[in-house]
């Protein structure tokens, strides 16, 4: 045995992307292989820790789905069938292919990016084509939550807040949430739990996180928002609510225009400057909100009052205080959730006298925007998560939006103990970006830029629509049908290309997206509409180039695949621009750095940031090439150091200037990579104490914010309790909006702008009740195992020893009265199609709901597992069964939350039923054949020993 | 006599896997390596751990818990593994109580594995060798690793912060105080073994009600009542249809 120093030559900082936190890492490598790879103590985000996904990294390195060459399409799409080709000639080709549908018009070029750490590079390239259709995966994965909570407050969950871990005293987390994220929610948990805070999970299952609850409410899937509602009924009942927070931060006192028919219904009252008003109780008058704070006004909350131009308001508060009472009742909402009204009403009795009656209090003195100076910082410690089970529904929208209102009552939005924005979080609500608005793709032009594609329309003017109404988007984002889709909608991009509605694209670019399996919804018909010809037998969607590492289902399916280099073996900039790396205290951000060479282990693979530059070089596309033709970036490292959005603002935020000496803004640093690496891969900068709290109305962090151009002005960042936004697209649906867009005339699409853009949250049944009802009487839903969250890795040799094959959870009781039994088969049936699958009774699923973890169940043949692989055969894939559309009232939509588009997957609803056959096989089965190098790869014995 | 031990928190474990997946990218390169894995992308893929994590739950819905149990050698005080060894390969290390297997005497023969009430042995079909945790004992006296970084690998990298290690007969070790302070339990008491790793248990936190129900909470805030009354709304739970 020897001990000592003979595990790495070399010791490397940089990223993890085994999922999608960012954890700092540091590897060892020896010769020129992996040995050892280990959380970075130093990183604010992990330190030092790393999950079960980020050990495994090693094998993600040498799995043998790697691909290892170009590859261009041989066989029909699916067949497997392909050629390797050199990279110069992969690139002409996706040059020629991506150029001639450019110039037929840059719509015809769909650039979807799923997994995509580096959105506003991506977005950005997307932009110099001057494509319209770029977006990366939110609108299957949580764009509910995060608009709901952007719209709100400013910011949100996940990216853009967490808990505050260290001071927080009771935290609740309600949905399918778990990894999101991964070691940060675990450390924090348990550093709560050590504290002696109380953590209760909200979910139709107890699992994982669960485990360690201190109290697990069970919940029927789809209904969180009541359960919300119900709590917001109690506090308010029992006057748990912090009315200081909401007079001064809140606009839930401005008063709202109750003049139903006509275009000023549900619009705040304003004065002549266009300043909302306040009804003051002390002056018995009408005032400016904006002098609440200054003339120490005491705003109604609650009352109706007559203006002097004889318009009726209320304040926004009242009319929200009126739904509580009538509608969500704890009684009430126990008939919808199935949670017992006692539970309800005493969960709201001990969040809110720990909200408002916990002695914290940070001495820590500040200044607020209005000039007061405070000598401590009031705590509110309690807190809230919430993902994808809230986000995956059609009600998920005003569901995450109840729980922005919801923190605001409670007034633990960025207060020590809440839940804390994450710089450069917040912002103010106004100067969100907005999708830039054409009114017809002609004025779409090759090399002419685009952008931004992404963002919050305001109303209905903003959208993307043409004369008729029509989507101008491929994924009918920011139309009548998903108005403020935020993150546009990448489920709809491959069947609204099938059906060429609302037109035909020639080039549909894929980056790291498993569009042909787990990320879409009715496999069987996306498959169908991949490979489906037209009558001259050409493909209806023409062209699909796929780049990704890996030998997936979607590659499988693709006619020019360029592999991508592994996270270990490339550049790549975890950005301020993008959603942030950052945390509480402070803005983060941070680089991955090749430290392998893919070449010496035989892969002629690079990094999508260097094929990008070059084939943005190639197309000869402004930002890529200088006046002279010449090409502006050597390389994506170059890119990274040199590439400026605006003026000082580039990838990479610290160590800027020419001498490294200014951080946000400066000049492109030549050396800034390497200042990177000597500081261990990552860029932190820590705020003052002070400046640490209440951001959103903290006059020295919104200064320095804007000094670093993280806001644009000084001003409070008043939060939308009422959401006025979401009523002119109501106004729009009743056919009483003065502007320039009007929506169709389509009844459908009309009720659905007046019935759900609500600016008041509500909770309503998912759509799936409507049309599946009794006949499908269970909630179907998936999550992902902590093991392979948010992983591209199920295939990795050691995750799969954890699980390699998925099963469907339900409760005993409710198998027992469909005679089935622990372990039998069944078949799991919506009303789109059916998969058959094994059972596994466990008493921690409450009885309207069946589950399975997603992304285990493979297509046989890909991902590098042999055919027998039981990914293929005893697993499976439940999004088989998950519709891709709707029918209301005979009009067909894509199935998603009719406010942003969010897929509601979580809303699928089927019958179970013991299966005839209990042949332990999937159905339906799916097939590809493996590249012929994979299979000489897959080896009986792996004995990892570098 | 020291005996080093993992001390494991309940109440804090989210059965992440963690702690066996960087357990398995230590061990399998550094000193005791490789940990050999089967058919790795074929139908069953096995291997060897060293840690592995089992779930369980209790009760009835919906009073129902679940626990993680990570599980690993535990490096039994009276270890039955080691008399029962014909070739003497398992040993007990009388310096810090670690038990090991000398690979160069293992035969294979299984006798450990048959003896171990807890089913923490692992054979390794390659090597023909009995393989197990070694408590990182090519980190943790490694002395070109810095000071706080000579600790097992899976106590270093939970993110649940569930693991602690140290010396169980030192008074003044983290692990000694965790053990008494959180009423530390073993595996299968009864069987005489010993086990040096101890568990921490659940408990579960609550919210006292009861004072700020005697004086606060009362269902009468007037402005509640106000809008009640001006929308002639019940609000009452027996009004529910």
């Amino acid at each position: 045995m020897e001990i000592g120093g003979s595990f790495y030559e070399k010791k490397y900082y940089s990223t993890c992307y085994m999922c999608a936190c960012r954890c700092g890492i540091e590897v060892y490598v020896r010769n020129n292989k992996v040995t050892y790879i280990k959380g970075n103590e130093d990183h604010p985000l992990n330190k030092g820790v790393l999950c079960a996904k980020g050990s495994s990294g090693i094998m993600k390195e040498y799995s043998p789905a790697r691909l290892r060459k170009p590859l261009l399409r041989t066989g029909p799409r699916g067949s497997g069938q392909f050629k390797e080709i050199e990279w110069d000639e992969a690139i002409d080709i996706a040059v020629k292919w991506i150029k001639e549908a450019l110039e037929k018009g840059p719509h015809r070029v769909a650039f979807f990016t799923g997994r995509d750490q580096m959105q506003a590079i991506n977005g950005w390239f997307a932009g110099q084509m001057g494509t319209i259709n770029w977006a990366a995966h939110g609108g299957f994965c949580s764009v509910n939550v995060a608009a709901a909570g952007l719209l709100s407050t400013g910011y949100s969950f996940w990216e853009f807040g967490d808990p505050d871990f260290e001071h927080t005293k009771y935290f609740m987390m309600i949905g399918v949430a778990e990894d999101h994220s991964s070691n940060p929610f675990k450390l924090g948990i348990q550093e709560m739990k050590r504290r002696g805070g109380k953590f209760v999970v909200v979910n139709p299952v107890r699992w994982a996180y669960g485990a360690i609850a201190d109290e697990w409410i069970p919940i029927k899937p789809g209904t969180d928002g009541a359960f919300i509602m119900g709590l917001m009924h109690v506090l308010f009942k029992y006057n748990l609510v912090d009315w200081r927070f909401l007079r001064e931060q809140t606009n839930a006192p401005w008063l709202v225009i109750q003049a139903p028919g006509t275009p000023k219904d549900g619009l705040f009252y304003r004065n002549e400057e266009g300043k909302p008003m306040v009804f003051d109780k002390r002056s018995k008058s009408f005032k400016p909100a904006d002098r609440i704070v200054p003339d120490d006004l005491d705003p109604a909350f609650i009352g109706e009052f007559e203006t002097p131009e004889g318009y009726k308001v209320r304040p926004a508060f009242d009319i929200f205080a009126e739904r509580l009472i009538k509608d969500y009742s704890p009684e009430k909402v126990e008939k919808i959730t199935g949670i017992p009204a006692s539970t309800i009403e005493r969960v709201a009795k001990e969040i809110g006298v720990t909200a408002l009656y916990d002695p914290l209090e940070l001495p820590i003195e500040w200044t607020d925007v209005w000039g007061r100076k405070h000598k401590t910082m009031k705590g509110r410690p309690v807190s809230f998560h919430i993902m994808r089970g809230i986000a995956s529904h059609s009600n998920g929208f005003q569901t995450a939006r109840a729980v922005f209102l919801l923190k605001m009552m409670l007034g633990c939005a960025d207060a020590p103990g809440g839940h804390l924005a994450k710089p450069p979080y917040p912002k103010h609500i106004d100067t969100l970006p907005k999708p830039k608005k054409i009114k017809s793709l002609d004025e779409l032009e090759y090399g002419k830029f685009y952008g931004p594609h992404l963002g919050f329309p305001q109303n209905p003017d903003d959208l993307l629509v043409d004369k008729e109404g029509r989507p101008l988007r491929i994924d009918r984002a920011y139309s009548w049908e998903f108005p403020i889709a935020a993150h546009g909608c990448i489920q709809n991009v491959i069947p609204s290309a099938y059906k060429k509605d609302p037109y035909e694209i020639d080039v549909l670019i894929i980056y790291m997206a498993n569009m042909a399996w787990n990320s879409s919804q009715n496999i069987p018909y996306i498959l169908e509409a991949l490979t489906a010809t037209d009558a001259s037998g050409n493909y209806v969607i023409p062209k699909i180039i796929t780049i990704d590492a890996f030998y997936s289902e979607q590659v499988a399916y693709s006619d020019l695949v360029l592999p991508d280099a592994t996270y270990l073996e490339q550049y790549f900039a975890l950005s301020l621009l993008d959603r942030p790396p950052s945390v509480a205290s402070g803005p983060v951000d941070a680089l991955r750095i090749p430290v392998v060479d893919p070449k010496k282990e035989g892969y002629d693979v690079r990094g999508w940031g260097d094929v990008m530059v070059e084939i943005g070089t190639k197309l000869k596309l402004p930002g890529f090439v200088n006046e002279d033709g010449s090409p502006k970036y050597k390389d994506f490292k170059d890119f990274l150091i040199n590439w400026e959005i605006k003026p000082g603002v580039g990838a990479l935020a610290g160590w800027r200037g020419k001498n490294g000496d200014k951080h946000f803004v400066g000049e492109p640093n030549p050396k800034q990579i390497e200042m990177y690496i000597k500081n261990k891969g990552f860029f932190y900068y820590r705020l003052p104490e002070h400046m640490r709290y209440y951001r959103h109305i903290n006059k020295d962090y919104l200064e320095w914010a804007k000094s670093v151009g993280f806001v644009t002005k000084t001003e409070p960042i008043i939060m939308n309790f009422y959401l006025e936004s979401l009523q002119t697209f109501r106004l729009a649906g009743q056919g009483l909006w003065e502007g320039e867009n009007q929506p169709p005339n389509d009844p459908v699409l009309r009720e659905r702008l007046v019935k759900y853009f609500d600016p008041l949250p509500f909770w309503y049944p998912p759509f799936e009740e409507e049309v599946s009802g009794d006949e499908y009487p269970f909630y179907a839903f998936t999550q992902r195992p902590q093991w392979m969250y948010h992983s591209w890795d199920s295939q990795n040799a050691w995750l799969r020893q954890i699980s390699s094959r998925n099963y469907l959870y339900m409760n005993p009781k409710t198998a027992e009265k469909l005679g089935i039994k622990h372990l039998d088969w069944v078949w799991v049936e919506s009303r789109v199609g059916k998969v058959k699958c094994q059972v596994f009774l466990t008493e921690t699923t409450e009885p309207n709901s069946v589950w399975t973890w997603n992304a285990i169940g493979k297509m046989a043949g890909a991902w590098g597992l042999k055919p027998e692989a039981e990914e293929a055969h005893e697993g499976f894939l439940l999004n088989h069964v998950v519709p891709h559309s709707i029918k209301i009232n005979g009009k067909e939509v894509y199935y998603g939350d009719p406010i942003t588009g969010h897929l509601a997957w979580f809303d699928t609803k089927v019958k179970v039923y013991k299966a005839e056959d209990q042949e332990p096989k999937t159905y339906p089965e799916f097939k590809v054949e493996p590249l012929p190098y994979i299979k000489e790869r897959w080896t009986e014995v792996l004995r990892y020993k570098p | 006599m020291p005996q080093y031990a993992l001390v494991i928190d309940l109440n804090t474990c989210v059965g992440c896997h963690a702690c066996a997946t960087n357990c398995k990218e230590w061990n399998t390169q550094a000193a005791f390596g490789p940990l050999s894995d089967f058919d790795p992308y074929g139908k069953e893929p096995t291997g060897v751990w060293y840690n592995r994590i089992f779930t369980y739950e209790t009760g009835e819905f919906p009073d129902v818990q679940v626990f993680h149990l990570p599980k690993s050698c535990l490096h039994c005080q009276d270890a039955p593994c080691v008399p029962v060894c014909p070739t003497g390969a398992s040993y007990k290390r009388e310096q810090d109580g670690i038990v090991l297997v000398n690979y160069d005497d293992c035969i294979g023969c299984k006798l450990c594995a048959w003896s171990c009430p807890y089913g923490c042995r692992e054979y390794d079909e390659a090597d023909k060798v009995m393989k197990k945790c070694t408590l990182c004992i090519d980190r943790i006296y490694d002395e070109t690793l810095p000071p706080e970084q000579r600790k097992p690998a899976c106590v270093l990298t939970c993110p649940a912060k569930a693991r602690f290690f140290g010396d169980i007969e030192d008074p003044n070790s983290e692990v000694y105080k965790a053990i008494k302070e959180r009423n530390g339990f073993v595996l299968f008491p009864d069987m005489g073994t010993n086990p040096a790793n101890h568990y921490l248990p659940r408990t579960e936190t609550k919210v006292n009600l009861e004072e700020f129900e005697k004086h606060l909470l009362r269902p009468d805030n007037p402005l509640f009542l106000e809008v009640v009354k001006r929308h002639h709304v019940s609000h009452k739970a027996e009004e529910v249809s």
